[in-house]
This record gives structure tokens, C-alpha cells and sequence, in this order.
């Protein structure tokens, strides 16, 4: 620490600094497209007592960003003329989703009623139970959470699952209710039921309008008040957790860190535990939500720094920092290595477009070390990538990113787990692609993974919430309420789900139950491989690992749809499942019968040339099997089927 | 003029088909209705038009196609439409002097003429006769006066067999058309009986079409708002099949998927298309295509009577297309023409238009499901199955 340092200064609502901006790396330029500021703290000023770091519970519509994007203002943070709307939430795919999906931090400097100025620290995490473990981490760093509740609408299934979560990594929770400004909101009626339903005490609930303004700073005195500082020891040796990272183009691996002891500066080795690796810090700094270096981070704070670190891959979120030259001795708990669960495979609809396809999922996977992909060749489909995911969601994130950053127009095959074959040669094989399953023969047993799966739903759902659990094959293992909510849990397969389970369970609790899972354990099934040949060819991209007992629906289901989808040829085509060489469902295509112009003269050449080249071009979009041509679009949608 | 000495000098390979002969087709545009099924480029005119100017403008496109394409010996001649019997005689003798001013003309020439078959028109054949017309072709389309008036057709189902007597006496040859498939009432029974009374007043020649909902007519936005039902695919080919079996029976069969004739009695105008020859296209709307020095054109004109009219007289054509076609596209239109005849195409004038062979393994999976079947020669047809399934087996071989 320097106290004698001159403050350097330069806040970005443009209010006057303390002294001239001095130049240093970055101050009030744009470096390579990142605004990076300069910012050198007087730390003696800034006591560990003086921190809160906090976290946002709010169900999606709640008025989540609407809050932050308050605070950000009320706190000064950002100028009026620099603010947008969710200005967290950067990337496009979020904004129009309403989801957030890498963790996002801001600290504001608040001075409160109480003459001190505090350093709050914002901490926006992933939204989606395929991100529960990065929620998890991104919860371990802060001390407490806003739960902000809908003065109309009250407490949302969704969200009593994130604030069990809050509240199981010992948080302190401000309750605030939003939309105080609306004609049918019953502030009295919604604090009974956070406190029937949760169980916590509503009576200093603060009622605020986040789109209006009102009564911020009752947020912000709250948050100085009830929230607990972070404890610490500055002269320990460097301890911190790795919240999250992301690729920058011009900074290289940005990395999110709590401080829990020490002080992590700039020119310091420092070393990561769990990915093993050393390496020297290049930046460090905080975001205001603009990144600003300062000269150092000290216990309780939250912040980045940068240290020439080529990959995300390289970064494990929940690892520990330390100093290399001075480590801790034991690494923090609850670290989990990233597995991917979901795979699927993806290919270009255009083949041509391979190329840049791979070229895409590379830039991706800079910033998302969880997805992760390999080459695969598909009679139907081409060359492609067969991807693996956190989970469904994931998947679609990526798939949309890939469509729509890279203009890239792609074809999804069905997602499918990770199975664990036993061999009779008493090897084990972990399988990615039910294409690729050995002779049936030299199997003993096929293992796969199954969920713990935690609902909450209305009452009046769960009729149909159980019974949807029990057609995929679940075990119940809890049912029980909280408040008027159910509590459902349940070990199910996780092939079950990856399908459409989660659709499902929206669709029939109208939206209103919610799911959270993790995976648990292997466990033997009675699986099996179904084939899908269409004119006693096998179509590789079609076929699925099933339990026996749902084979013939599963196989029924995808012939009718392919007989919808496969025009009609010159001769008739069987479409059939099979598992092994039997056949457990067949469909017929009839044969064309009658396809001929009448009339065909010497002026309707052109038009009919111009009909066979367009003909032309749309067989060359059409993938042979045998003599039969599939148009890429039946396999997307066969592909899409739901049950 | 030395037309076959000019056509043997081009190189074979620049036009393989040379033997087909060279057609000119003159199109008339005008009608006195337009019929709820027809796409053709007819225009509706109240007024009859100013004939003379139309043959000032046809004797023009007629000197600039023949720049084009100097030296050829006209085999054929077709006034289609519109309604050319509409035409005064005197415009279709100062058309047909034109083309014999700018090209020679076989001896043999068939020279063509479609014709309504009304009592008034009828009365016009001995003029077109006089005027060089050596065969009608009579749009009859059907014997039942119920289905005539739905059609849109003007005359009745006795007039018109009247007009075919009148055509039997001025013209040794003659064709009519009908149209079937009609509606799903249409059984394979009532089609029986009218085809054979149609047979009976038949000389050489009958065209026979399945009725086709075109994009753009009538028939088409009766069709979408669900007033029209035309019979399913399965009873359209029920009555296709009725159709080959009976004209073949009669002595009549079938030579193109919707043409019948006693042998040597085909259509030679026809026949330059589906052989893909050469053929010049005059007249508002009207198609063409000539080998030049640049390779084989695809030449159309401005379809609007009016407006091809004053191209004509400021520019001396009305072309609105000239397009050079390359290998592919004439490998393309070779099988879309060629093999609508039952004696089918020749592989090795493919060959020399698309500058690529057929597909073996295409031709061999067609053969082997009988839709496509070798004839002597090494020629390649569709079978009748085939024939059925023309357009979904061309686009396969020309994959």
C-alpha cells in the first residue's frame, strides 16, 4: 500500500477528478476497443469494513436489470449520457433472451447517511440451472443477495430456487419490493407470502420502483446496513477465488476474482492451483463497469486482472489463486472441474461453410471453456462437429451464437449423454455419439448418468408434473411443500431430459414450475441402440440410444414424421426402426404416381429449363441415401421432434 | 439459296441437331376471350387490330431472325396463339410470303394454323387454305357442352365437330385437341366413350392433354379457393392410362406424352422441338431458338401486342431475351423435349450438347426400376410408367 500516492483518478460520469488525469496505460483512451482507466486507491481508506458484495435474486421480469441499472446511475457510476438499458448484460444473445449467462461485476462507491463511502460490488451471476455450479461459485463470492420481488405478482417458483441457493451459501438476504409504483401492487399481501413461502422476514422490506427510481437509495442504505462486510487478512498470503474468466481480443484471458486473503498486485506471480499453472499478473484492476486498473485488490474485493493467459480453457472457474512465492497451503473447497454432460452434433448446412464453422467454434470456445467439440463425419449430414455442453440451454446459447455472430446456417443432430459402456473385454468405454456404439455383442452393460432433480411447482401442477417424471422413468424421491409450493425431487435418467423434458415441464405448469438438477451418478439400464433406415439404408445422423421400454414409441413417432417429410420418389421407400436387425415400426411412402407436364412446346422450354435448374439446385441440397434423397430440412425437422 | 450446303458446313458440334429441321413460328396473340386455363400470351381485343401494320412489323422480326440464322430451308411453319384463326387470309399469306422471301422453304413444308372451331372461323379455312395452310389444328378441348362452358369455351360441342367436317374438307391434314381430366366426375368410362366419338372424327392426328392448373389463370384462383376440384393423381393416371390404351387401339398411338398419330402422321413443327432444332419465334411473346456463331440463343420477344409493336418499328425485332445457352442448359432442354417422345433421345447427341455423358449410374437405376428403357440404336426413352413420371425422372438424369 502507498499512501502517499497522488489519487489518479478518472471517474467516467465525467465529474471532476481530484487531480489532472496523469497519462498511464489506457486513461481515457480506448485501448484497442476496451476503455481502460487508470485508478490508484488510496487503500487505507478503503476498509474491509467498508465492502459489501451482494447478489441479485429476482425472477426473470422481476426488475433484475432495471435495479442494477439504478444502482449504477444513483451511485454515480455511470454517466446519464453513457447509460442503456441492462447495461450488464453486453452481449446481444442476453439482452434478448433476458438471461445472463457469464458473470458480470460492478463496483460502485457509495457514500452513505453515515458519512463513510463504501465500495458495493455487484455481482450478477448465470441464471439457468445448466449453470448451477458457476452460480454457485459466483454466490460463494459475495456476503449477502437483494431478493426483489414483483409487488403485483409476488414470489415466482423460480426464484425460491435461487434464494435456497443464496441461502445455502450463508447470504444475508435484503428483500425489495419492485413496482411499487403499480395500481395492483399489494406490498402488504407479497411480504406475507416471501414470508409464508421462504420463510424470511419481510417486515424492512424496501419498497422501491427500479423503473421509476424511487427510493433507491432505501436500497443502497439497506444493502450498507444488513449486508455483512467480508472477512479477510491482508498479510496472509494471497488466497482468492477464480469467479470467472473470458477472452478478450485486445487484453488476452480476463480473469473475475474474489480476494479472501492477501493482496494480489500487479508484476506478483501467482499460481492456480487446480490448473496448476503459474503465471505473472499483468493488470489488475475493477469494473465501474468499465474496467479500471488500480495498484492492487485486497481481501473482500472483487475484481480482475489480466496475465498474458492465451485461453479460458487455461482458467477453471472455483480454482484458487495464490502466490507462488508464498502459497496457501490448502486450496479453497467446492471446486468442481467442468464436464460437459449434453453432447450433440453440429454440421453446416451448406458443406462449404465447414471451414468457417470451425473457425467459429474456435473463437467460442475462447470465452467458454465448458463447450467443447471434436470432428464428425455423418453419411447425412456431412463433416461436422460433435460439441459437448453444460446442458440444454448451453447448447442452444452456442448454437445461436455460431448462427447468428457467424452467420452460419447449421444443423443440430438430437442432443444425447455420455454413456458408459462395459466391454466384455473388461474395458470401459465412454460413449459421445450413439453412431458410434460397438457390436451390441461385445457389450456387458451400458451405464448412464441420472439427475437429482429438484421442482418446485403451483399445486394445481403437479398432477402432471409427477406423472410427467414417472414417464421418463423417474424415481421419486422426495414430495413435500414449502409454503403453498410443492417440492418434488426426483432421480431421473438424464437422456430422459436432455430431450425436451424441460420444455415439457414449462409447457404443462404453464411456466410456473421450476428445475434445477445435478448430475448424480451412473447407473446400469436396459438400453438400447435404435436404428432409423429409410430404404434399408441406416441413417446415422437418426439413430439414438433408448430404454427398451420406449423404443417403440420413440421409433413409431420418428417413421411417421420422416414419412411426412420425405417427398415422394419414382418408387416406393420403407421407413423403419430397428433395434439390431429387428424391425419394431415401419412406415411406407408411397411411390409418385403421376408427375408430367401436359403441355411442353417450343416456348415453354425456358420456363421448364429454369424449373429443372431450380430442381437441380434443390437436389444438390439433398443428402442420398441409397437411391433415396432427403432434403436437409426433413432431418432438421425429424431431428426436432418432440415426443 | 443454298440452305443445306450452309447447314452441312457448321460444325456438328456446334449444333447437333441439324438434322431436326428449321421451324418458324409466328405467334397471334389476340383472342375474343381469354379461357380460365389458358397462361399463353393472349390479349382480349375488342377491336380487331390494324392487320396491316402487324404484318409490316411480322416482315420485319421475320428479315432480322433471318440475319440471324441466314441460309436455313423452313420445314415447317405454325400460326399459334391467341387465336390465329382470328387472322384475315390475306395477313397469313403476306406472313408466309415473308418467311419464303428471307428463307427457302421446303416443298414439303408443313405450315400449321390452330383454329377455334366456331361456324365463323370454319368460314375462314378455304382462305387460309388459299393462303398456303396445309393443316388446322383445332382447339375442340371437349365433346359435352356442360364442360365446354366451364372450360369458357365459346362454341358447343356439335359446332365444333361441325367446324372439324369443315376442316376434314379443306385440309388432308388435321388434328384437334381435348382437354381430360377435367374434374373428378370424369370417370374412366365417360372418357372412354367421348375419346372414341373424338376418334371417329379424327383424321391423323389428335392432342390429348390433362388439364393443368397454370400459375396466373382463372382456373388457378378457383382452384385455391377451393371451387375447383381436378381428379387426384391416382385418377389422373387412371385416365392417362385409359387414354394410351384406347388410342393405340384406334390406330392413333401415343408418339409424345400428350400427342397421338398414325405413324408418319406426327406433327413435324412439333417435332423440331422435342428433336431441339432450330426454330425462329415472331410475333408478340413468341420463343426461339437459333445457332449462331456465338453458340445456341435463347431468343424471346416482348409479349404485350402493343408494345412489341412499336420495338418492332423502332428497332426492327422486339427481343427481350437473347441468351446464349451454355452446355449444361441445352443438355437440360435436350431432356426435357427429347424425352417426351417415345422414340426417346440419343445419348450421343447429349453427349455433344451437355459436353458430359448421362449419368450411368442413373441411367442403369431407371432401367433397372423400367422406367427408362433402351431402344435400337442406343437411344434412351421413357417406358409408359415412365412416361407418367416424366418430370421427377428428367430432373434425375440431369442431376
Amino acid at each position: 500500500m502507498d499512501p502517499g500516492s497522488p489519487l489518479r483518478c478518472v471517474r467516467d460520469d465525467g465529474a471532476a477528478p481530484q487531480k489532472a488525469p496523469l497519462p498511464c496505460l489506457g486513461t481515457g483512451q480506448a485501448l484497442g476497443g476496451t476503455q481502460l482507466h487508470c485508478y490508484g486507491a488510496r487503500m487505507s481508506t478503503r476498509s474491509i469494513d467498508n465492502i459489501r458484495n451482494f447478489s441479485i435474486v429476482a425472477h426473470i421480469d422481476h426488475g433484475k436489470s432495471t435495479l442494477a441499472d439504478r444502482l449504477i446511475q444513483q451511485t454515480g457510476t455511470v454517466a446519464a449520457r453513457d447509460m442503456s438499458d441492462q447495461i450488464l448484460d453486453s452481449m446481444d444473445i442476453e439482452k434478448e433472451r433476458g438471461i445472463t449467462i457469464k458473470a458480470q461485476t460492478v463496483r460502485l462507491d457509495y457514500l452513505a447517511k453515515d458519512g463513510k463511502t463504501y465500495i458495493l460490488n455487484l455481482m450478477d451471476t448465470p441464471g439457468h440451472v445448466d449453470f448451477a455450479y458457476e452460480v454457485s461459485r459466483s454466490l460463494a463470492a459475495c456476503e449477502g443477495s437483494l431478493l426483489v420481488v414483483d409487488a403485483s405478482q409476488g414470489v415466482e417458483a423460480q426464484t425460491l430456487a435461487n434464494v435456497y441457493q443464496a441461502l445455502d451459501a450463508n447470504h444475508e438476504i435484503v428483500t425489495v419490493l419492485n413496482k411499487i409504483d403499480l395500481p395492483a401492487a399489494e406490498p402488504e399481501r407479497i411480504k406475507e407470502q416471501i414470508e409464508d413461502v421462504i420463510g424470511l422476514d419481510a417486515s424492512e422490506a424496501v419498497p422501491i420502483s427500479a423503473k421509476t427510481g424511487l427510493n433507491i437509495e432505501g436500497v443502497l442504505e439497506a444493502i450498507v446496513t444488513k449486508l455483512p462486510a467480508p472477512k479477510g487478512d491482508p498479510d496472509a498470503p494471497l488466497k482468492a477465488m477464480l469467479v470467472d474468466s473470458w477472452y478478450d481480443a485486445y487484453l488476452g484471458v480476463v480473469v473475475l476474482v474474489r480476494i479472501i486473503d492477501g493482496v494480489l498486485k500487479k508484476n506478483m506471480t501467482i499460481r492456480m492451483m487446480r490448473a496448476n499453472a503459474s503465471y505473472g499478473v499483468d493488470r489488475v484492476g475493477v469494473f465501474k463497469p468499465k474496467m479500471q486498473e488500480v495498484k492492487e485488490l485486497g481481501p473482500g474485493e472483487v475484481g480482475f486482472f489480466t496475465a498474458s493467459i492465451k485461453e479460458v480453457a487455461d482458467t477453471a472457474v472455483g480454482d484458487t489463486i495464490t502466490d507462488e512465492k508464498k502459497p496457501v497451503a490448502e486450496p479453497l473447497p467446492g471446486f468442481k472441474p467442468v464436464v460437459p454432460v449434453v453432447f450433440c452434433g453440429i454440421f453446416p448446412v451448406d458443406a462449404a461453410d465447414f471451414e468457417d464453422l470451425r473457425g467459429a467454434m474456435s473463437k467460442l470456445r475462447l470465452n467458454d471453456a465448458s463447450f467443447s467439440y471434436e470432428m464428425e463425419t455423418s453419411a447425412a449430414l456431412g463433416f461436422g462437429f460433435r460439441c459437448g455442453f453444460l446442458g440444454l440451454l448451453h447448447l442452444e446459447i452456442i448454437q445461436e451464437r455460431l448462427e447468428r455472430e457467424f452467420n452460419l446456417n447449421l444443423i443440430s443432430t438430437a442432443p444425447s449423454v455420455v454413456y458408459r459402456l462395459r466391454l466384455r473385454d473388461g474395458n470401459t468405454l465412454e460413449l459421445h455419439n450413439p453412431a458410434d456404439m460397438p457390436d451390441v455383442m461385445k457389450i456387458e452393460a451400458i451405464e448412464e448418468p441420472w439427475i437429482r432433480a429438484t421442482i418446485f411447482t403451483p399445486d394445481e401442477y403437479l398432477g402432471s408434473v409427477l406423472k410427467l417424471c414417472q414417464d421418463r422413468r423417474g424415481l421419486q424421491i422426495d414430495l413435500g411443500y414449502v409454503g403453498s409450493r410443492a417440492k418434488v425431487v426426483y432421480d431421473l435418467p438424464l437422456n430422459e431430459v436432455v430431450f425436451d423434458f424441460y420444455d415439457r415441464l414449462k409447457s404443462i405448469s404453464k411456466g410456473y414450475a421450476s428445475f434445477d438438477y445435478q448430475i448424480t451418478d451412473y447407473r446400469e439400464g436396459d438400453l438400447v441402440r435404435m436404428s432409423i433406415l429409410v430404404n434399408a439404408e441406416p441413417v446415422d445422423a437418426l439413430s439414438m440410444l433408448v430404454h427398451r421400454t420406449r423404443a417403440e414409441a420413440r421409433g413409431r413417432a420418428m417413421c411417421e414424421k420422416l414419412k411426412e417429410l420425405i417427398p415422394p420418389h419414382m418408387f416406393q421407400i420403407p421407413v423403419q426402426a430397428a433395434i439390431g436387425g429387428k424391425i419394431i415400426a415401419r412406415e411406407t411412402i408411397r411411390a409418385l404416381r403421376k408427375d408430367v407436364t401436359a403441355k411442353c412446346y417450343g416456348g415453354d422450354a425456358t420456363r421448364k429449363r429454369k424449373l429443372l435448374e431450380k430442381q437441380k439446385e434443390g437436389k444438390k441440397k439433398m443428402r442420398q441415401f441409397g437411391k433415396v434423397e432427403i432434403p436437409q430440412e426433413a432431418f432438421i425437422a425429424a431431428l426436432k421432434m418432440d415426443d | 439459296m443454298n440452305a443445306p450446303a450452309a447447314l452441312s458446313e457448321r460444325p456438328s458440334a456446334l449444333h447437333p441437331t441439324a438434322d431436326a429441321g428449321f421451324a418458324v413460328y409466328v405467334h397471334w396473340p389476340f383472342c375474343l376471350a381469354k379461357c380460365p386455363y389458358c397462361d399463353f400470351n393472349s390479349h382480349v381485343r375488342l377491336q380487331p387490330p390494324d392487320q396491316a401494320r402487324y404484318i409490316a412489323a411480322f416482315r420485319r422480326e421475320i428479315a432480322h431472325r433471318a440475319a440471324l440464322a441466314p441460309g436455313r430451308t423452313v420445314s415447317s411453319i405454325f400460326f399459334g396463339g391467341g387465336t390465329p384463326s382470328l387472322m384475315e387470309g390475306r395477313t397469313v399469306e403476306a406472313i408466309l410470303d415473308a418467311i419464303g422471301e428471307y428463307w427457302a422453304v421446303d416443298p414439303n413444308c408443313e405450315v400449321s394454323l390452330e383454329a377455334n372451331p366456331t361456324s365463323v372461323e370454319a368460314g375462314r379455312f378455304s382462305d387460309f387454305r388459299a393462303a398456303g395452310v396445309n393443316r388446322v389444328s383445332l382447339g375442340v378441348q371437349a365433346l359435352n357442352d356442360a364442360d365446354l362452358k366451364s372450360l369458357g369455351r365459346m362454341h358447343s360441342a356439335e359446332e365444333a365437330l361441325a367446324a372439324v367436317e369443315i376442316a376434314r374438307r379443306h385440309f388432308e391434314r388435321y388434328s384437334f385437341d381435348l382437354i381430360y381430366a377435367r374434374s373428378p366426375a370424369q370417370t374412366p368410362a365417360l372418357w372412354r366413350a367421348e375419346l372414341e366419338l373424338a376418334i371417329s372424327h379424327a383424321a391423323e392426328h389428335l392432342s390429348l392433354y390433362q388439364l393443368t392448373i397454370e400459375p396466373g389463370t382463372a382456373f388457378e384462383r378457383l382452384f385455391r379457393a377451393g371451387k375447383l376440384a381436378i381428379p387426384d393423381h391416382e385418377a389422373g393416371a387412371a385416365l392417362y392410362e385409359t387414354t394410351q390404351e384406347i388410342t393405340a387401339k384406334h390406330g392413333l398411338p401415343v408418339y409424345e406424352i400428350s400427342n397421338h398419330a398414325r405413324p408418319g402422321a406426327e406433327c413435324r413443327h412439333n417435332l423440331v422441338y422435342w428433336h431441339y432444332g432450330e426454330y425462329a419465334g415472331v410475333g408478340p411473346g413468341a420463343h426461339g431458338r437459333l445457332v449462331t456463331a456465338e453458340g445456341r440463343m435463347a431468343h424471346s420477344t416482348e409479349k404485350r401486342p402493343e408494345i412489341w409493336l412499336e420495338r418492332v418499328e423502332a428497332e426492327g425485332h422486339a427481343l427481350v431475351e437473347d441468351e446464349r445457352l451454355n452446355e449444361e442448359a441445352q443438355g437440360d432442354e435436350y431432356l426435357l423435349m427429347g424425352l417426351r417422345l417415345v422414340e426417346g433421345i440419343d445419348p450421343a447427341v447429349f453427349r455433344a450438347l451437355a459436353g458430359r455423358e448421362l449419368n450411368k449410374s442413373r441411367v442403369g437405376s431407371l432401367i433397372e426400376q423400367r422406367l427408362l428403357m433402351e431402344r435400337t440404336g442406343g437411344r434412351l426413352a421413357a417406358t409408359p410408367d415412365g412416361a407418367l413420371l416424366l418430370d421427377a425422372l428428367v430432373a434425375d438424369l440431369a442431376a
